[in-house]
C-alpha cells in the first residue's frame, strides 16, 4: 500500500470514529436531555406523566410539610404566578429553605403532582439558580436586590 | 505596603512576559544568539516577580488584611490558618494568580533544566510560554486584580465559602492546576516545533516528560477532587458529570492520548502532525476548562466569577491562543517531514486506535458539556445533560478502549502477530470470566454492565501483570537482575494500566452494588444495611473554630461485634450563614460505610442517611497507582537531565 493510501485509511478510520461518537451523542441527546420548566411554562407545554424534566422556582412560604414517616416531604414550587405541589422522599440539601430558589428533577405523577427524584440546591443564600432567576424575570417577579446580589 | 509591592511585582511580571514573548522569538527568527539568550533570564525573572506577588498576597491572607478586596470577600479572621492560606486560591482572583505562578514555574523549569535543548527551540518554547503568561497576567490586572484595595476596610471578612473549608482545598486546586497548566508545556513545544518546521524523535523525548508530569498531576488532582466531593457533598457519589468536573476530565483524556502518541513519535518517527495537533488540543481543552469555570457561564460551586466582562476577555484569549495555534498548524504542518509507515496490527497501530478512542470519548464529553450552553444561547430553552447521556455515549467508547489497553502492550512494533498475542492473553481471559462470575455470585446477580466492568477490570489487570512478568521473564533464573535492568518506563506503564483496572473495579462496584438506607432514627434505635446493623448512639452540639455543628454518633455492628464508630456532622457557619455536611466514612471489607446526619423531625428523631459502598477504596487506590506509574515513568533515565546530552556526545564521537 502506498503512503498516501495508508494515510487516507487512517484518516477515514478517525473520521468514522468521530462520526460514530457524534451519532451516539445525538441519539443520546434525544432521550436524555432534561428540560427546565417553571410552573407557568408547564401550562403552556404540558408534560406527560413519567417524562423527566426539571422544575424550578421558589419554595412557597409555609408550604413545606413532612408526612408521618418523617421522610416524605411535600412543598409547593411557585413562580409567583402559578404553583405546583412537589413530593420528595429523602434528605433535603443543606441549602433548602422556604422562600428560596430551588430546582427539582423528576416527573409528573398521575395525580398531577411532581414526583421529585432529586432536589438541587447548589447555591448559597445570596444566590439564585440562573434558570429560576430567568423564569421569575419573565413573570415580572424579579427583585434583584433580594435575590441575586453577590457578595458586597 | 507589602500588598503594593506585590501588585508592583505583578505589573513587572507583565512587562517581563512581554519582553520574553517578543525578543527571543525575534532572535530565533534572525538566528541571533544574544536575543535568544534573553529568554532564560527573563523566565527566571518572571518566576521571581510572580512568586513575590504570590507571597505578598499570601501574607495579606495570613494576617487577615481586609483592606484587600479579595481577602475581605473570601476570608475571615476566625478561619483556621490553613483555610486562610488555602483561601488564597479558593476564589477567582487568587486562583488566577496560582494559575500564573504555576505557568511561571514550568517556564523557569525549562530555563533551568533545558541545557540539552537546542537554543533556538528553547527560545521559542519560552517565548510561547510568555505569550500565554502575558494574556493571563493582563486578564488578571485588568479585570480581576487580586491586590485591589477596599476603602474603608471592613472590620472583618465575609468568610471563605464554607463548602470549600476542607483539607481538600489545600491540595486539590494546586495539583489540578499543575496538571492543567503543565499541558501548556506540550502546547509551547508544539508551537515551537511548528515554527521550527521540524519534529523528530528528540523533540518527542523532550516533550514527553513534561506531558507525563502534567498528566500525573492532573490524574492526582482529579482524583483528589473526586475524593473531596465524595466526602463533603454527602450524597455518597464520587463523580457527577458536573461541567466543572468535565472541564478537568477532557484535558485528562487528551493528555492521555498525547502521552501515548508521543511514544510513537519517539520510537517510530510517525504520527508527528497528529501529536502536534493533540498537544494543541490538550491545552485548548485546559483553556476551555478555565473558561468554563472562571467565566461563570456554567454555574456550580466552582464558578466564583459571574462578571460578563471577564467572560468576554477569557473568550478572546481562548480564540487568540487556540485559533492562532490551529492556524499555525494548518499553515506549517504540511511542511513536516512525513513519518514512517506502519501496519494496522502493530504497537503503533494499537496506539493510534487508543488515540482515536480517547479523542472520541473526549468529544462526547465536550458535546455533553457544551450543548446546554449552545442551546441556551440559541434560545432553545434551558436543558441539562446528566449521567444517562454519558452512560449512553462515553461508556460504549471507553469499554472497548479498556479491552484494547490489555492487548496493546503485547503487540510488537512494526508488525505484530495477533494470534500469538491472543494466545498469551489466555490467563487474562480466564481472569475476566472469573471476575464476572465472582461479581455475580457475591451480589446474587447484578446489572450486566457491572459484570462487564468486573470482567474488564480482571482482564486488564491480569494482562498488565502477565505482560510485565513476560517482559522480565519473572519465573526463570536471573529474574531479579532483569527486574533491576528493566526501564522505569516499563514499570510505569504496568502501574498505570493496573491502576486503571483497579479503579474500574472500584467504579463498577460502587455504581452497581451501592446500598442506601434513609430513615428517621431516635437516639438508641438501630437499623440494618448490607449485613451490618447500625445504631444511632447520640446526637449533640459541637463547637468548631468558626462554626456550630451537630454531631451524631453511630455504632456499626457486624455479627454482634462493634466494628466502627462514625461521627458525621452538620455544620453551620454563622458568618456565611451556610450549612455544610460532613460525612463519616469507615472502610470495612473493601467497602465504605458512609453515614450522614440530616434534620431533626421535631419529635426526637433524626433523619439519617447511610450508604454501603462496595469497592470505593479501590477507586482512590487505583488512581494513586496510576499517578505513581506516572512518577516512576518520569524517573526513567531517558528523561533525566543530561541523558539526551550524553547521547548526543556519543553521536559526535561516532561522527
Amino acid at each position: 500500500m502506498t503512503r498516501k493510501r495508508r494515510r487516507l485509511m487512517f484518516v477515514s478510520l478517525g473520521l468514522l470514529m468521530l462520526a460514530g461518537a457524534t451519532a451516539l451523542a445525538l441519539t443520546a441527546f434525544k432521550d436524555n436531555l432534561v428540560f427546565f420548566y417553571s410552573p407557568t411554562d408547564l401550562l403552556a407545554k404540558p408534560q406527560p406523566p413519567g417524562h423527566a424534566f426539571r422544575l424550578g422556582g421558589l419554595v412557597e412560604q409555609g408550604s413545606v410539610a413532612k408526612d408521618a414517616d418523617g421522610l416524605t416531604i411535600r412543598f409547593r414550587i411557585t413562580d409567583k404566578k402559578n404553583e405546583l405541589l412537589v413530593v420528595y422522599r429523602g434528605v433535603l440539601p443543606d441549602l433548602f429553605r422556604e422562600g428560596q430558589g430551588v430546582v427539582v428533577e423528576g416527573s409528573l405523577a398521575p395525580d398531577g403532582s411532581f414526583a421529585a427524584s432529586s432536589v438541587l440546591a447548589k447555591h448559597d443564600e445570596k444566590y439564585m439558580p440562573p434558570e429560576v432567576a430567568a423564569a421569575l424575570k419573565k413573570n415580572g417577579e424579579w427583585r434583584p436586590a433580594s435575590s441575586a446580589a453577590t457578595t458586597p | 505596603m507589602i500588598v503594593e509591592f506585590g501588585h508592583f511585582a505583578l505589573v513587572l511580571a507583565l512587562v517581563v512576559a512581554f519582553v520574553q514573548a517578543v525578543v527571543p522569538l525575534w532572535g530565533a527568527q534572525q538566528n541571533d544568539a544574544r536575543l535568544m539568550g534573553l529568554a532564560r533570564p527573563a523566565a527566571m525573572a518572571q518566576l521571581l516577580c510572580i512568586l513575590i506577588a504570590f507571597g505578598a498576597l499570601m501574607q495579606a491572607y495570613i494576617v487577615s488584611d481586609f483592606s484587600v478586596a479579595a481577602v475581605a470577600r473570601n476570608s475571615n479572621s476566625l478561619q483556621p490558618l490553613i483555610y486562610r492560606m488555602a483561601g488564597l486560591w479558593g476564589n477567582h482572583e487568587g486562583s488566577l494568580l496560582l494559575w500564573v505562578a504555576i505557568l511561571a514555574i514550568y517556564g523557569a523549569a525549562v530555563a533551568a533544566f533545558g541545557d540539552n535543548l537546542p537554543p533556538r527551540l528553547q527560545a521559542r518554547v519560552l517565548a510561547v510560554q510568555a505569550t500565554i503568561a502575558l494574556g493571563f497576567l493582563a486578564f488578571m490586572l485588568f479585570t480581576s486584580n487580586p491586590f485591589a484595595r477596599l476603602d474603608p476596610a471592613p472590620a472583618d471578612g465575609a468568610e471563605l465559602n464554607p463548602i470549600l473549608q476542607d483539607p481538600g482545598l489545600a491540595f486539590h486546586p494546586p495539583t489540578l492546576y499543575l496538571g492543567y497548566v503543565g499541558l501548556s508545556m506540550a502546547f509551547s513545544f508544539a508551537v515551537a516545533a511548528l515554527l521550527e518546521g521540524r519534529v523528530d524523535a528528540a523533540w518527542a523525548r523532550w516533550v514527553r516528560p513534561w506531558t507525563l508530569a502534567a498528566w500525573t498531576c492532573l490524574t492526582f488532582g482529579i482524583g483528589a477532587g473526586s475524593w473531596w466531593a465524595y466526602h463533603t457533598l454527602g450524597w455518597g457519589g464520587w463523580w457527577f458529570w458536573d461541567p466543572v468536573e468535565n472541564a478537568s476530565f477532557m484535558p485528562w483524556l487528551t493528555a492521555t492520548a498525547l502521552l501515548h502518541s508521543a511514544i510513537v513519535v519517539e520510537k517510530r518517527d510517525a504520527l508527528k502532525g497528529w501529536t502536534i495537533l493533540l498537544a494543541i488540543l490538550a491545552f485548548a481543552l485546559s483553556l476551555i476548562g478555565t473558561f468554563l469555570v472562571r467565566s461563570g457561564v456554567i454555574t456550580s460551586v466552582h464558578a466564583f466569577a459571574s462578571d460578563p466582562t471577564r467572560g468576554v476577555f477569557i473568550l478572546a484569549l481562548l480564540i487568540f491562543y487556540i485559533g492562532g495555534a490551529l492556524v499555525l498548524f494548518a499553515w506549517r504542518a504540511p511542511a513536516l517531514k512525513p513519518g514512517g509507515l506502519f501496519a494496522p496490527v502493530s504497537r503503533e497501530g494499537a496506539l493510534l486506535i487508543n488515540n482515536l478512542l480517547l479523542v472520541s470519548a473526549a468529544a462526547t464529553v465536550f458535546l455533553g458539556t457544551l450543548y446546554p450552553l449552545f442551546l441556551d444561547v440559541a434560545g432553545g430553552g434551558s436543558v441539562s445533560v446528566g449521567g444517562p447521556y454519558y452512560n449512553a455515549t462515553f461508556l460504549p467508547i471507553v469499554l472497548p478502549l479498556i479491552a484494547l489497553a490489555a492487548i496493546g502492550p503485547f503487540l510488537s512494533w512494526k508488525r505484530a502477530d495477533l494470534p500469538g498475542v491472543l494466545a498469551r492473553l489466555k490467563l487474562a481471559l480466564a481472569a475476566a470470566i472469573l471476575a464476572s462470575i465472582l461479581g455475580w455470585w457475591l451480589n446474587r446477580g447484578g446489572p450486566l454492565l457491572a459484570l462487564l466492568g468486573a470482567a474488564l477490570a480482571g482482564w486488564l489487570f491480569v494482562a498488565a501483570a502477565s505482560e510485565f512478568a513476560g517482559r522480565a521473564r519473572l519465573f526463570t533464573a536471573g529474574a531479579l537482575g532483569r527486574l533491576r535492568r528493566l526501564p522505569r518506563a516499563a514499570y510505569g506503564m504496568t502501574f498505570a494500566h493496573a491502576g486503571l483496572a483497579i479503579a474500574i473495579l472500584g467504579m463498577t462496584g460502587s455504581s452497581a452494588w451501592k446500598q442506601e438506607d434513609i430513615r428517621v432514627l431516635r437516639p438508641g434505635e438501630s437499623a440494618t444495611i448490607a449485613g451490618y446493623s447500625y445504631r444511632l448512639d447520640s446526637v449533640g452540639p459541637v463547637e468548631g473554630p468558626n462554626y456550630h455543628a451537630t454531631r451524631a454518633q453511630f455504632t456499626f455492628i457486624r455479627d454482634g461485634e462493634a466494628i466502627a464508630v462514625l461521627t458525621p456532622e452538620k455544620r453551620f457557619y454563622p458568618v456565611a450563614a451556610t450549612t455544610t455536611t460532613q460525612a463519616a466514612i469507615h472502610v470495612s471489607r473493601l467497602a465504605d460505610l458512609y453515614a450522614v446526619i440530616g434534620e431533626p423531625d421535631g419529635k426526637g428523631g433524626w433523619t439519617v442517611r447511610v450508604y454501603h459502598e462496595p469497592l470505593v477504596p479501590l477507586i482512590w487506590g487505583g488512581i494513586l497507582l496510576m499517578a505513581a506509574g506516572g512518577v516512576v515513568s518520569l524517573s526513567d533515565r531517558r528523561y533525566r537531565v543530561g541523558a539526551p546530552l550524553r547521547a548526543r556526545g556519543a553521536e559526535a564521537v561516532l561522527r
